[in-house]
């Protein structure tokens, strides 16, 4: 309760004190010469979102592209070194492929579930529930998502996970894959006799990205569902006139149209690959050769405390998620441009 | 109906409606449905599959802890027995237990203020980037919509620093050494830095949209910056608000990674303490289902009271990206 007490009474504080401080400067402006009170007034309102973004997001990504190019301990300056031992290194070069791993296939897939769902929910009776029913894990947090597939992943010494059990009552199905009903999924990288080397992302990690576009889909519908809804009448009907099927009416009307929709979804669940850290942290803590930079970065500095690499993973996030924004803006130009022509 | 054309039917309910689509069970959707019965079935097939991993864990937080682990929740069909032991113990603030209650409430002080500041900081941005004349608005605004692309790991680290050690040129203090770590103060400061790009960004989009005369009007009958701000523009805004309120709530309360590095041990929102039973307590699978719907069920039930309102946030986030 005292927590409580003190968390209300710093609250008020603190907004009572930004009002006045906000209030005072603005009153102090009125003092100034009539051509510059506009200006000075709009500083005013700025004042909180500069001092936040500067102190908070801009100094700050200076100082980590600064420290990623200092060694651990943050004193001498190394250059690229350890960009070179993150490609270098076998751990964190695997983190690295699991990252692409998880960008590719958890965006692929969380695309085409939403329009999947999109699509043949639209109309649908019951389409409100169906939609509701595949948003709910985008309500919980990931480190819940985490918790919850944890439980289906299970195995050993609990034969409780679901996973196990459906595979065990599948008859004939080899051991590889989980026929025993003995699997400990997260642990194991080898799957149907594969045998992924130390240097390739194991089975593991794609039970894991199950786990991200499980997810991720329900954003992904909720945003297609709108834009189909959005496709007017009129274009649908005249393909239909001119003797298409729905199918043909949804690939080569529809589609095209919603475009543009399509790149910024990706686009939105790409970067939220790259920065996939609560589910890798929430079930296998990165073990087992399941780790992505994002976990790698967190690991790497808030673990081990090594500054210099931990610096580098996190401009290494950065830097793959500015080429996934351009290329977004470049096929969004090429999408207006088609819609104008 | 029935008697039109069924070519001409969709435009004839076009023309009366002329804002909803296509119709949704009439006459004419007969040959909708026929021809997407595989695409119902995907479908019910996905909902099912998306739904049956949290049904799990919910009906596992009901069972007695032998059940929970010697079979699996299904068996609970055939053998259903329930009880609330494992809510007791996760909620229970006895020595051993995990005391959730105190990390639901941690979360709930982390995440209002944390919303409420945000929002109206990046309220303050939006009216001033919308209606207010200086220099370098649009350069700024570029500015800060860039900030957006910035990736929450580039700052965790200098951030930390400063919270745990001020800022220091030789040895002139510019910042002090506050010792925010650990307290609610610097997890607010971080998620309303975090938060703010892609606040400023929806609700300036919003703000701006708002009718032009309107606000020159009340400007001309003499109204203040202040007076339009809170007069006008903050009640016209009230949609846009309560979109961004929920989706920020959302956010923040489901936020891991920020609560790791500042929040410490004590002030841990109910997903880090969370996180922290499964590493600890691997084994006690009937705490960890509790614990996991204790963390679930605030987000969920807002989804659900505040569907339309979420949604529309989520909509006025991606639909420029």
């Amino acid at each position: 309760m005292g927590d409580l007490i003190s968390a209300i009474i710093t609250v008020v504080v603190a907004i009572g004190g930004l009002l006045a401080l906000l209030g005072g400067l603005y009153w102090l402006t009125s003092k100034l010469p009539k051509k510059w009170q506009e200006g000075a007034r709009s500083w005013v309102f700025l004042l909180p979102t500069m001092v936040a973004l500067i102190v908070g997001l801009l100094i700050p990504t200076i100082r980590t592209i600064y420290l990623s190019l200092l060694d651990d301990n943050g004193k001498s300056f190394v250059g690229l070194s350890n960009f070179k031992v993150i490609f270098t290194t076998r751990g964190t070069r695997l983190t690295v492929f699991n990252s692409i791993v998880w960008v590719a296939l958890g965006t692929t897939v969380t695309v085409i579930i939403g329009l999947v769902v999109a699509r043949f929910a639209d109309g649908m009776r019951g389409e409100k529930s169906a939609k509701s029913a595949i948003f709910i894990p985008g309500a919980i947090s990931l480190v819940g998502a985490g918790i919850i597939w944890k439980f289906v992943y299970d195995g050993p010494p609990f034969e409780v996970g679901m996973l196990n059990s459906i595979t065990k009552s599948i008859p004939g199905l080899p051991a590889s894959m989980g026929g025993n009903g003995d699997r400990i999924w997260l642990l194991e990288r080898g799957f149907a006799g594969a045998d992924p080397p130390g240097s390739a992302p194991g089975f593991n990690t794609f039970l894991l990205i199950v786990i991200f576009i499980w997810a991720s889909a329900g954003f992904a519908t909720v945003i297609f569902s709108a834009a189909i809804k959005g496709v007017p009448d009129e274009l649908i009907e005249a393909a239909r006139v001119d003797g298409a099927t729905d199918r043909q009416a949804f690939y080569k009307v529809t589609l095209p149209y919603i475009r543009s929709t399509i790149v910024t979804v990706a686009t939105i669940v790409t970067i939220g690959g790259l920065k996939a850290f609560d589910i890798v942290a929430a079930t296998t803590g990165g073990r087992f050769g399941t780790s992505t930079i994002a976990n790698e970065f967190y690991v790497t500095k808030f673990v081990q405390g090594r500054g210099g690499l931990g610096s580098a993973l996190a401009v290494l996030i950065f830097v793959l998620v500015i080429p996934v924004v351009f290329m977004n803006r470049q096929a969004q130009k090429r999408a207006e441009e088609m819609m104008g022509a | 109906m029935s008697m039109v054309d069924p070519t001409l039917a969709p435009a004839a309910t076009e023309a009366k409606t002329p804002k909803r689509k296509r119709p949704l069970s009439t006459g004419q959707a007969t040959s909708r449905s026929l021809t997407s019965r595989p695409g119902r079935i995907i479908v019910y097939c996905l909902m099912f599959l998306w739904t049956v991993p949290t049904f799990g864990i919910l009906v596992s937080s009901f069972r007695p802890e032998i059940d929970v682990k010697t079979s699996g929740w299904w068996k609970w069909f055939t053998d259903p027995s329930i009880t609330l032991t494992n809510y007791r113990r996760v909620l229970s603030s006895a020595p051993g237990d995990d005391n959730m209650a105190k990390f639901f409430m941690n979360s709930l002080i982390i995440t209002i203020p944390a919303v409420v500041l945000s929002v109206g900081i990046a309220m303050l941005a939006a009216y001033a980037f919308s209606w207010m004349n200086f220099k370098g608005r649009d350069w700024l605004f570029v500015g800060v919509v860039a900030l957006l692309m910035v990736p929450l790991q580039m700052s965790l680290i200098p951030m930390l620093q400063l919270f745990s050690g001020g800022a220091h040129i030789g040895s002139v203090t510019i910042f002090p050494d506050l010792n925010l770590v650990g307290t609610y103060v610097g997890v607010w400061i971080a998620h309303v830095a975090f938060g703010l790009p892609i606040c400023i960004f929806i609700l300036k989009n919003f703000v701006s949209a708002l009718p032009k005369e309107l606000i020159e009007s009340a400007r001309i009958d003499g109204a203040g910056h202040v007076t339009t701000f809170v007069r006008l523009v903050m009640p016209l805004s009230v949609p846009a608000i309560a979109s961004l309120g929920i989706f920020q709530f959302m956010w923040i309360w489901n936020d891991y990674l920020i609560a790791l590095i500042f929040a410490g041990r004590d002030k841990a929102p109910v997903t880090m303490k969370l996180a922290q039973v499964a590493g600890e307590r691997g084994n006690a699978w009937h705490l960890l289902t509790a614990s996991g719907m204790v963390s679930m069920i605030l987000p969920i039930a807002v989804f659900f009271a505040l569907q339309r309102y979420f949604v529309r946030g989520l909509l006025a986030g991606a639909v420029k990206g």
